[in-house]
This record gives structure tokens, C-alpha cells and sequence, in this order.
């Protein structure tokens, strides 16, 4: 077994690993520090598959500004042990175990239809960051406005539900 | 021979480096110390050594002989974890920082720039883990500071760097230091250097933001539960984070390793690292020179300065930045 074998299986079980930590974890914040794990370790596996710029957003957005705010989140409700008992529906995991396994199908399908060379020759130097922006703003400019878009929809939603109606203050 | 230049060597030179910088939080206590006391008219540690050099190594000493004490109602993994969480970041931003034109950066990499970024992004972790974990009201009143100063100050922080970026246009932390800049360009970055200063100041917890370990609001915030060698960590964490924020700042703003209009960097390439040094050397005193000169501000008025002051500021400084690279830079 060639080395990069070797350390792709590593960090795959560590990944899987981490990601059965985070719903499994009863407290919350160890969910979120297997959630830290996982995302860490698809970035190693993003710099595998020689995509270096894609790693580091990958640990610049999610591990640098989604986690923290999910911790703070949880420490500013506070974090009482999770009771399994409570609210709990006996077809939940047999609904999630079958959701997973239609996502994990349609990946697996897709990815297995593909040829084994990259489709874009550009691909395999995606981790130079020139060649990505100039893919996403001239080919997909349109999906980036949308998701534009949709940011500020979001932004607008966010200023409507922290403004205080103006009855309350008076 | 494969492996040793895969590993042997990367690792001989970490361990190095390690040491070094180690090495230098030690002294950069005994520096702290010194200044300060200089500040305020005192003389500093002066019994242990001549001048006092041996504080260090006596701090050093007491800190891991000291009871290893854990509190029974703490989280015991993640309170073990966060002070190994905030020191190794500090450590691991030195991989890609160049020490000379003869001493590359331990891993050279092309998107060296966005390393630091995607580093100092998870720095913020042992403090809110280390808040959150000992299970204390003002540990936790601490964390939560933390994590919200943090996340407040690395937007004004990301959009000077991004600034930054434009005006050289490479990720590669040796292409930034060794950038042909006119003199425009070192004007428009050292008019950014104050503000960008007070970011830094907020990201590495250090006064007069250290708000998450007010010692007379929070009795140390964070770190109340922690003792003895766990403490240390903590203390090594922030001061090699001065370092190397210091670094990154003689790299980004004041050339890294060379000498201003390219003087001796041909005669005497080995001087690199001591050039880095002596920059390091003095960011450094103007941590301490602001630790001593300038008092707390109110919580609020930190949170304020971030959102109302600093953030409009570094948007137009980096929407100017792009028009001036587009209209002026070749």
C-alpha cells in the first residue's frame, strides 16, 4: 500500500470517526469539538487531493468563524446535559439512517458515473486561487450573485428580528 | 533520502524553531518585566542572576513543580485540552513565516498568507474552551468576551489584510516581504499600520483589551480554574502569540528580513534572521509601552469601537486600496 493510501485511510477514519462524535456526544460542546475534528480533517483531505486554497477556506469560515459561534451560542443559553428521553420520537434514527443512506446513494452514483481524469483541466491547479476566481466570476457569476442574494436576505432577516418594535422602547 | 527530506529534516528544523521561540517567551517576560517596572520608575526583577536574567528559568522551575491541582467540578477532557489548544496555533503560524533569503519558512507554501489566516482563526479556541470548561461564572463571563471580541476584531483584521493582498497581489509570505513597493504604497500601508495595530492588540487578548482576563472585574477570567504548568501554558500562548503577531507584522508592513532599500540582503544573506529579530524586538516594545501607558476601556466601548469605528474604516481603506492598485499599479 502506497503512503498516500496509508494516510488517506488515517484521516478517512478520523473523519468518520469525528463525525459519529458529533451526533453521538451527549454534551454539547463536545459536539462541537468533534464538528472542529471533522471539518479539520477534510481540510487535510482537501490538501490531498491538492487543493490547498480550498483548504484553508474550508478552515478560515467553518473552523475559525462557524464553530466559534455555535460555542458561543451554546455558552450563552447555556449547556445542560443533553436528556435522550426527552421529546424523543422512536422513528427519528430510522429516518435519518434513511436519508443518509439516499444522500450517500446519490453521491456514490454520481461520483462513480465520472471518468477518472478531471473533467477541467484547470482542476488539478485548482489551488491556485487565480484560476478558481476567475472560474467563479466569469463562468458562474450568476450562482455567485444568487448566493449574494440570498446573504442579504438572510442579513435583512437578521436586522428585523433584533430591531425592537418601537411600542416596547416608548 | 526521500524521507529524509519528507520528514528528518522538517521535523529537525520545528524542533529548532520550537525551542527558539520558547526560548524567547522566556526572556520576553524578562523583558516585559523590566519595561515595565522601567515605566514605573522601578527596577524589575533583579535577584535571580545578574540583572535579573535568571527570572525566567526560576518562573520556569516553580510553574512545573507546582501541585498539579484539577478541580473536581471542572469538564476534565476539554480542560485539559484548551491550554494544548491555545499554545499550538501560536507555534504552528511559524511554518510558513520566512526567516531570511537563505532560511525559507520551514514549510514554504504558496498560500502562505491564507495559513496565518486559517491559524489565527482557530487561536481563539483555548481560551473559550478553557472558559467554558471549569464550569465557573466568571470563567465562562471571560470565554464568552473572547469569543466575541475575537470574532468582532477579525473583520477589520481580514479586511486590512486583504488591502494588503491587493497591493501585492501574492499569497507567498516571501513575495510579500520582498514586494517592489513605491513609495505610495509604504505611505497607504503605514498611514493602516495604527489601526491594524489595535487589532492585533484585541485578537492576542493583550492590554488594554485583555477583557476576557480582568483581573478586577473576573479574577483572570479564563484561566481562574487553572494552575501551575496549565496556567503557563496559557501565559506562553499569549506571549508567543506577541511574537509572532510581531513577526508577521515586520513581514507584512516593514520588509521581514531585509534591510529598507535592499542594503547588504546581497552581501550578507545569513543576517536575516537577526534583521527579523531586532523588527520583532521593537513591535514588541510598543506591546508593552501600550500595556503600560494606556488604561481598560468599558467592554461596550471596545464592542462599539469595533462595529462603529474600526469596521467602516477598513472597508473604504480597502475599497480605495483596489482602486488605487487598478488606476496606478503597472
Amino acid at each position: 500500500m502506497s503512503f498516500e493510501m496509508i494516510f488517506f485511510i488515517l484521516v478517512g477514519a478520523l473523519s468518520v470517526g469525528s463525525a459519529v462524535g458529533v451526533v453521538s456526544s451527549k454534551v454539547a460542546v463536545h459536539s462541537a469539538l468533534f464538528l472542529l475534528v471533522h471539518f479539520a480533517t477534510l481540510a487535510i483531505l482537501y490538501v490531498t487531493l491538492n487543493a490547498q486554497f480550498l483548504a484553508a477556506v474550508q478552515v478560515i469560515v467553518y473552523a475559525g468563524g462557524i464553530v466559534i459561534l455555535i460555542l458561543f451560542v451554546i455558552m450563552l443559553i447555556g449547556s445542560a446535559p443533553l436528556d435522550t428521553r426527552a421529546g424523543y420520537r422512536n422513528w427519528v434514527p430510522y429516518a435519518g439512517l434513511g436519508l443518509g443512506g439516499a444522500l450517500l446513494a446519490g453521491i456514490s452514483w454520481n461520483v462513480l458515473r465520472m471518468p477518472a481524469v478531471a473533467l477541467n483541466p484547470d482542476a488539478n491547479q485548482g489551488g491556485v486561487p487565480v484560476v478558481l476566481g476567475l472560474h467563479l466570476y466569469s463562468q458562474n457569476i450568476l450562482l455567485v450573485e444568487l448566493a449574494a442574494v440570498l446573504l442579504l436576505v438572510a442579513l435583512l432577516g437578521a436586522l428585523l428580528l433584533a430591531r425592537r418594535p418601537k411600542a416596547e422602547e416608548a | 533520502m526521500d524521507w529524509l527530506n519528507l520528514i528528518v529534516i522538517p521535523v529537525v528544523r520545528s524542533l529548532v524553531l520550537i525551542f527558539v521561540l520558547l526560548t524567547g517567551f522566556a526572556y520576553l517576560t524578562w523583558y516585559e518585566r523590566k519595561l515595565l517596572a522601567r515605566f514605573h520608575v522601578r527596577y524589575g526583577p533583579n535577584r535571580a542572576g545578574p540583572k535579573g536574567l535568571l527570572q525566567p528559568v526560576a518562573d520556569a522551575v516553580k510553574a512545573i513543580f507546582k501541585e498539579e491541582i484539577i478541580p473536581g467540578h471542572v469538564d476534565k477532557v476539554v480542560y485539559l485540552l484548551a491550554p494544548a489548544l491555545a499554545l499550538a496555533p501560536a507555534l504552528l503560524i511559524w511554518a510558513v513565516i520566512p526567516l531570511g533569503k537563505d532560511f525559507p519558512a520551514v514549510a514554504d507554501v504558496p498560500i502562505g498568507f491564507l495559513w496565518i489566516l486559517a491559524v489565527a482563526g482557530i487561536e481563539s479556541y483555548g481560551v473559550i474552551l478553557a472558559g467554558w470548561s471549569s464550569n465557573n461564572n466568571y470563567s465562562l463571563l471571560g470565554a464568552l468576551r473572547s469569543s466575541a471580541q475575537m470574532i468582532s476584531y477579525e473583520l477589520p483584521l481580514g479586511l486590512f489584510l486583504i488591502s494588503i493582498l491587493l497591493l501585492a497581489g501574492d499569497f507567498s509570505l516571501v513575495n510579500l516581504a520582498e514586494a517592489p513597493r513605491q513609495w505610495w504604497e509604504w505611505i497607504w500601508l503605514w498611514i493602516m499600520f495604527p489601526l491594524f495595530f489595535i487589532c492585533v492588540l484585541a485578537e492576542t487578548n493583550r492590554s488594554p483589551f485583555d477583557l476576557p482576563e480582568t483581573e478586577n472585574e473576573l479574577i483572570a477570567g479564563f484561566q481562574t480554574e487553572y494552575g501551575g504548568i496549565k496556567f503557563a501554558l496559557f501565559f506562553m500562548a499569549e506571549y508567543i502569540n506577541m511574537i509572532t503577531t510581531s513577526a508577521i507584522m515586520a513581514t507584512l508592513f516593514f520588509g521581514g528580513y531585509a534591510l529598507p532599500f535592499g542594503i547588504g540582503s546581497e552581501i550578507l544573506p545569513w543576517l536575516g534572521p537577526f534583521i527579523l529579530f531586532g523588527k520583532v524586538v521593537v513591535l514588541l516594545f510598543l506591546f508593552i509601552w501600550v500595556r503600560a501607558s494606556i488604561g481598560r476601556p468599558r467592554y461596550d466601548q471596545l464592542m462599539h469601537f469595533s462595529w462603529k469605528t474600526l469596521l467602516p474604516i477598513s472597508l473604504a481603506y480597502m475599497v480605495i486600496t483596489a482602486l488605487l492598485t487598478v488606476f496606478f499599479k503597472p
